[in-house]
């Protein structure tokens, strides 16, 4: 009994010194492997009394067990250091970038109109598209403008030939769409449109979204109030807006739509106007029994206005640092 | 349409400022586009007289004067121009006053000699007109008198930006109407006296084409002398209203046209021989105009000829033979009314457009021929001198325009405005607008005037209501509709998809001109014809692209060429393929276009960046086409592409037909767009792209899927999606999966083979495979690559 309090005493003692698992290891065989130290105490057995013999065992037992349960302690705390240490080393520099692919960005024309197609599309308005090269039915003659109206000089049209163009408006769509479907209609028709005319101010190329709705009642105040409405939205903010008579021969009453910009001018952003009845007659809507209004606006001028962008054929240069800003 | 405010001021003066004024008519729809002083801001310049000029004793170019500004003292002022004379009458800056820039007139001393003031010219002024030297005015200038009064240099030429429709206005007198009916004030006309023949010669009009000139006058004036000096007065209106003085008579009738927006023109009467014929061209004579040029008179265009010749394109052009000379001593002032139908378009097919064709063409007021012809005459007569005839009239009165009368319903009125107007102001305001209102509330009869060729029908009046009782004083309503569903399609699938599939990939959206180099499209597509602009802004924006190719690969080398390597761009657009059986002769085709150049991935601490190839964006398409779920039905085809790779193109197919092509820009294209290195692209057609099958779910197999791989090989030429289809086609049921895993060349593979090492995955819905089960599958997928491939299993 002495020796096996001896030999406790040494393993606990050599438990304590260990530095590492592997001589951790090494002392457990030492001591409680088949030929260890303290399971050769049990050979002893057979020497002891009947008495002697469970009391004995016990002491055996517990000697063991008091040695595998420092054993246990001491590993779990080496490999708690051990992970700690391993943890350690797989420090990173979390500030460095990941490994992304950086978003691309919708060109701010098409920005502009999807923004334009969300607000109207809410209130039931069908996006329509058409034809960029157009005939003169569709582009002037549907929309009462007839071959030598004065406002065909006013649109500085790239003819292919005196019947066939690129469109000058989306205006055509509305012809498009009314000559298929009947009222009540709510379309828009986005799209681009031509013009032979280049300078600071002026693209040969430019977009518009055209507007149209048509049904039994409609009229010069609701015409008013969703432009109005839609300039709010557009630019988050109550600007000063104001409708000014114009013409244009597809529409009587016409006006011009203008906001206040932040120079204090007013600014064109919007033609509109109720539908002229010729050009309801034309796709053989009953002017009398309905009436409707159109509106149409530039894309690019109100884009400008929107994000700031002061140069118009930046638009079409597709310069990846003027495009990149729009994420 | 340019005015002087000042002017119109002389026809109606409403108290109201230069800027209330112009926003006051930009609201009526006369949009105001600018607003220009007739001189810079200054102060202290009065009318004097060199009453002293002498040679300065040490200067050449100077002079020593004493100017008389109506002082006590004469004022002594040195003067640099070389038009400073004795007696002549000058714009005198005197001390203490500031010229524009805030420069203050000092006394000074000029080498020597004593200077209280300067003598000034126009531009010192900041007066728009060209001069060398000080400023001469005429000798009847008041002395003392400031010189802002005396030249009306407080005035302003305002420039209306006239709608087409609104011909009324294109004289003061339209505008002084309408500035009268928006501040319901007086309108009063210049008066004359009225001219009384004082000979009797006439002429004779012949009207062959009454629905083209329904009125025509003519009036003989002998003995004019064209070399008298137009009078101040009429020079600067003129000059403000944009028009350069030329001769007495020219003037003259440019000033009626700009005083009441009628057109006239006088001719050499000695140059006419027999009568006035008013007819139509016979489709082969020559005319020279007053500007040198030779036309053709088409046989559908109006002239005013002699017995003999045309002498005039009739409300477009004069002729330069018939026209007044320094020759000219009688002349044939005609002022007539010519019908908008006949003079539209017919100029601007000519290349023509004049201030009379444009006024004609929008409509001038028939009834208003004979004031003017007598105001002209008086100008005439009294700046040139000579002699009347009586005014010669031909006229068809069934061709004459009527004023209309238009039914107005209160009904319609309401209807179309969505506010109501009260009768009074209903009818006030087409009162003030000079129209004749009968009826009573619920119906009327509007009786328009001749000069608004714009009032046609209800509309048109309901306009004009509108546009008098302000566009903003009609209230904001929201639009009242039934609430209808529209239709929705699932399987539809959006463009804005793409696009944001494209974006989150990693492209920039770009947005081409739809017009390109015809030289560099060539390069892309050999041989194709496209639609071509006859007037293009440029030849590099002259042809309609075929492609996005050409649009996008123009990006890119415009980016490359500004320090962007990587560039990954996408746009979506028509191309335009003519085709004789389309719509106006062209196939007008929505594409998705997409270009990839440079590194794959922006240059990063842990990745390695390859240039980008074949396959980088084919993996993106790859994407596109998940979108549709229906990705058996795609497949890719090697093709040939004159802009792309031999070696690296493919068609993009959808159930067998080709609607796209991807591919390597051909090395020979690089050059000519500025491409720098690999740059892959992409085009297919929208419509066969946006529709998508809708998800079917299948059951999930509750049993364990077993993995095994083989490599074979077979010759390089073999397209690997040809072994992927048979290996589908004779795996039967429980093969429910097919991955290409590897592709090697080289070492332990003959040349010209390659090795395949595939994935087969096997699986049944019902148990669990037997080994003898897998196999049997493996045997079969080796055996028919075998025969159909020629292929041998690896080693």
């Amino acid at each position: 009994m002495q020796q096996l309090t001896e030999i406790v005493e040494q393993a606990l003692a050599a438990i304590e010194q260990a530095t590492d698992l592997k001589v951790l290891d090494d002392i457990r065989v030492d001591y409680l492997g088949k030929k260890g130290r303290i399971t050769d105490m049990m050979k002893l057995m057979g020497t002891l009394s009947a008495e002697e013999k469970p009391k004995f065992g016990q002491a055996v037992n517990d000697a063991k067990q008091a040695v595998q349960s420092k054993l246990g302690d001491q590993m779990e705390l080496f490999k708690a250091r051990e992970l700690e240490s391993k943890l350690a080393a797989e420090q990173i520099d979390v500030t460095l970038p990941g490994r992304t692919l950086e978003n691309g960005g919708l060109h701010p024309v098409t920005r502009t109109i999807e923004r334009i197609e969300s607000f109207f599309g809410e209130l039931g308005f069908t996006v329509k598209h058409g034809p960029e090269i157009e005939d003169d039915f569709h582009n002037f003659d549907a929309l009462n403008i007839s071959e030598h109206h004065p406002a065909r000089a006013d649109h500085d049209t790239f003819y292919f030939n005196p019947k066939v163009m690129l469109r000058t408006q989306t205006s055509g769509v509305q012809i498009r769409t009314m000559e298929t479907e009947k009222p009540p209609l709510r379309i828009i028709s986005p799209g681009r449109v031509y013009r032979n005319d280049y300078d600071m101010t002026h693209t040969p190329m430019f977009h518009q979204v055209e507007g149209l709705l048509v049904d039994e009642h409609v009229n010069f105040a609701e015409l008013k109030g969703i432009l109005h409405d839609f300039l709010r939205n557009f630019f988050e903010e109550d600007l000063q807006v104001r409708f000014r008579p114009s013409y244009f021969p597809f529409t009587e009453p016409s006006a011009e739509v203008d906001v206040m910009g932040k120079n204090g001018k007013w600014l064109e952003v919007l033609g509109c106007g109720m539908v002229h009845p010729n050009v309801l007659r034309s796709v053989g809507i009953d002017p009398e029994k309905y009436s409707g209004f159109a509106f149409g606006m530039g894309v690019e001028r109100l884009t400008m206005l929107r994000y700031g962008v002061n140069d118009l054929r930046a638009f079409f240069e597709n310069d990846l640092r003027f495009l990149k800003q729009f994420k | 349409m340019k005015f002087s405010e000042s002017w119109l001021r002389e026809w109606v003066n409403p108290a109201i400022s230069r800027d209330q004024l112009s926003h006051q008519i930009t609201m009526a729809g006369l949009e105001v586009d600018g607003i220009d002083a007739v001189a810079a801001e200054f102060n202290g310049v009065v009318v004097g007289e060199v009453v002293e000029c002498a040679q300065h004793p040490d200067a050449d170019k100077l002079r020593v004067t004493k100017v008389n500004v109506g002082g006590e003292a004469l004022l002594d002022i040195v003067c640099g121009a070389a038009n400073c004379r004795l007696g002549l009458k000058v714009a005198v800056a005197t001390v203490g006053a500031v010229l524009p820039g805030d420069f203050k007139i000092k006394k000074a001393k000029l080498r020597g000699q004593p200077s209280e003031g300067m003598l000034c010219s126009f531009s010192e002024l900041g007066i728009d007109i060209e001069s060398d030297g000080i400023i001469e005015l005429p000798a009847d200038a008041p002395i003392g008198t400031d010189i802002r009064e005396y030249l009306d240099l407080n005035d302003a030429v305002i420039d209306v930006d006239l709608t087409s429709n609104r011909a009324d206005c294109l004289g003061m007198a339209g505008l002084a109407r309408e500035v009268g009916v928006l501040n319901r004030a007086e309108v009063s006309e210049p008066r004359w006296d009225a001219v009384s023949p004082s000979i009797s010669d006439s002429i004779n009009i012949k009207l062959d084409a009454a629905d083209a000139c329904p009125r025509y006058l003519g009036r003989v004036v002998r003995n004019v002398n064209v070399a008298a000096q137009t009078p101040e007065w009429m020079k600067e209106k003129l000059r403000r209203s944009g028009i350069r003085s030329i001769d007495p008579i020219v003037d003259i009738t440019n000033f009626v046209l700009v005083e009441f927006g009628q057109p006239m023109h006088a001719f050499d009467l000695a140059k006419i021989d027999g009568d006035i014929q008013v007819r139509l061209g016979k489709g082969d004579e020559k005319l020279i105009l007053l500007d040198g040029s030779e036309i053709t008179v088409p046989a559908d265009t109006l002239v005013i000829a002699d017995s003999k010749q045309p002498l005039a394109l009739a409300g477009v052009f004069g002729g330069e033979y018939s026209g007044v000379s320094a020759d000219t001593r009688d002349i044939l002032l005609e002022c007539a009314f010519f019908a908008p139908l006949a003079i539209m378009g017919k100029a601007r097919r000519l290349g023509l457009h004049t201030d009379s064709s444009h006024r004609f063409e929008r409509g001038v007021d028939p009834e208003l021929q004979h004031k003017v012809m007598d105001r002209a005459t008086r100008l005439v007569l009294d700046i040139c001198g000579g002699d009347a005839g009586p005014v010669c009239e031909a006229k068809s009165d069934a061709h004459l325009p009527k004023a209309k009368v238009i039914k107005l319903r209160r009904s319609k009125l309401d209807k179309i405005l969505g506010h109501v107007i009260p009768d009074a102001d209903v009818v006030e305001i087409l009162t003030r607008l000079g129209f004749a209102v009968e009826g009573s509330a619920g119906e009327w009869q509007v009786t328009t005037a001749t000069y608004r060729f714009d009032m046609a029908i209800e509309e048109d009046l309901i306009e004009e209501i509108a546009r008098i009782y302000g566009y903003n004083n009609i209230p904001n309503k929201a639009p009242i509709a039934a609430l209808k569903m529209s239709d929705h399609h699932e399987a539809a699938i959006s463009l804005k998809k793409v696009r944001s599939l494209l974006v989150a990939r990693g492209f920039q959206e770009a947005v081409t001109y739809s017009f390109v180099d015809p030289k560099l499209q060539q390069l892309v597509h050999p041989g194709q014809e496209a639609m071509v602009l006859p007037n293009p802004i440029s030849s590099e924006m002259s042809a309609m692209r075929l492609s996005m190719f050409t649009g996008l690969l123009n990006a890119v080398g415009y980016n490359q060429a500004r320090q962007q390597g990587r560039v990954r761009l996408f746009e979506t657009g028509l191309r335009f393929v003519p085709d004789a059986n389309a719509e106006s002769g062209v196939r007008q085709q929505a594409m998705l276009g997409a270009v990839i150049a440079g590194p794959q991935f922006d240059e990063h601490w842990s990745m390695d960046s390859k240039t980008v190839d074949f396959f980088d964006l084919k993996g993106d398409l790859e994407a596109i086409i998940g979108l549709t779920v229906s990705t058996s039905e795609f497949s890719f085809r090697r093709a040939s592409h004159s802009a792309l790779h031999p070696g690296q193109c493919a068609e993009i197919l959808r159930n067998d037909r080709v609607i796209g092509y991807i591919g390597a820009v051909h090395p020979t294209l690089e050059k000519p767009f500025g491409l720098n290195g690999k740059t892959i692209v992409f085009e297919l057609e929208l419509d066969a792209l946006l529709h998508a099958k809708l998800p079917q779910a299948q059951a999930i197999s509750r049993f364990p899927a077993n993995r095994r791989d083989i490599a074979v090989v077979v010759d390089d030429a073999v397209a690997s999606a040809e072994l992927i289809k048979i290996i589908r086609k004779v795996g039967g049921n429980q093969l429910v999966g097919v991955n290409l895993f590897d592709v090697y060349q080289g070492k332990g593979v003959e040349p010209g083979k390659k090795s395949l090492a595939i994935a087969l995955t096997l699986q049944d819905n019902t148990r669990t495979l037997e080994e003898k089960e897998i196999a049997e599958v493996v045997d079969t997928v080796v055996s028919a690559l075998k025969s159909e491939f020629n292929a041998s299993l690896r080693d």
